[in-house]
């Protein structure tokens, strides 16, 4: 299965709604993505991991670069995420105290630090 | 004898062929179906990080993917053929770390996702390449006396 990829801006906030594998082979697309909303101004992300069915260390590595990248101007970068398996790695990866991590869009969107 | 071995060109499109056939290889042998994630996840690691290293040193030989079912484990090794101790000698761009479109932490990245899935794990490295080894019980080493 390969990644889907679509993008939708809920009050100052884009979502990306990301669906598929993402690996070794797909990531550099969910890396251009990040790398293009950020370019085009968009500093508050919010990654909707709910369609994922596969996530490896690749896959973390683009979300920090795109957390670094959205830190640089001041912005955020939240996840939602249900998934166990999912869930596990960025357990343990230690990324949890890295990440927001939230369980609807709705919550991701409405969350202040 | 391996009970399925598989190479394959170091190209990241193949790494999810890899993970499948990992995964169908281990509920074959008897692995807990519980565990079968963490199969695909660690060998989908290893075979990436084997992709990053021939590609960035330049390795034009294929990743090596060995599945064998054993009396009480399953076992998966996967080498690479990059030559590890010339490159702590300083052999340029064979580090492992030259590709330029890899986030910086993600070699190191795998590794750690690797120790922290699979208990029984070793990871080796020579002059003639580098090797990943894992395995994981089978439902015939679980019944209890």
């Amino acid at each position: 299965m390969d990644l889907s990829l679509s993008t939708r801006t809920v009050g100052d906030r884009t979502v990306v709604e990301v669906g598929g594998e993402i690996d070794v082979y797909t990531a550099p697309k969910l890396r251009e993505q990040l790398v293009e909303l950020v370019n085009d101004g968009n500093f508050h992300l919010v990654v909707d991991m709910e369609g994922v069915d596969f996530l490896d260390s690749t896959g973390l590595g683009v979300l920090v670069g795109g957390l670094k990248r959205v830190r640089a101007h001041e912005g955020s970068l939240r996840l939602v995420c249900n998934q166990e398996r999912i869930l596990k790695i960025f357990r343990i990866t230690g990324l949890t105290k890295v990440f927001p991590i939230h369980t609807s869009v709705e919550e991701a969107v409405a969350a202040t630090d | 004898m391996a009970t399925v071995e598989l190479r394959f060109s170091a190209l990241p499109e193949h790494v999810r062929t890899a993970r499948l056939v990992a995964a169908a290889v281990a509920r074959r042998a008897g692995v807990d179906e519980a565990v079968l994630d963490e199969v695909r996840l660690a060998v989908g690691e290893a075979c990436s990080r084997a992709v990053g290293l021939h590609q960035s040193g330049g390795v034009t030989a294929p990743v090596r993917v060995v599945l064998t079912e054993e009396e009480k484990q399953f076992s998966i090794e996967v080498g690479d053929e990059v030559p590890h101790a010339a490159a702590s000698h300083g052999a340029p761009g064979a580090d492992g770390v030259a590709a330029d479109e890899l986030e910086p932490e993600e070699d190191e990245m795998g590794l750690a996702v690797i120790s922290g899935l699979v208990d029984d794990v070793e990871v080796r490295a020579d002059e003639h390449g580098g090797l990943i080894r894992m395995s994981w019980p089978t439902a015939s080493a679980a019944v209890l006396p």
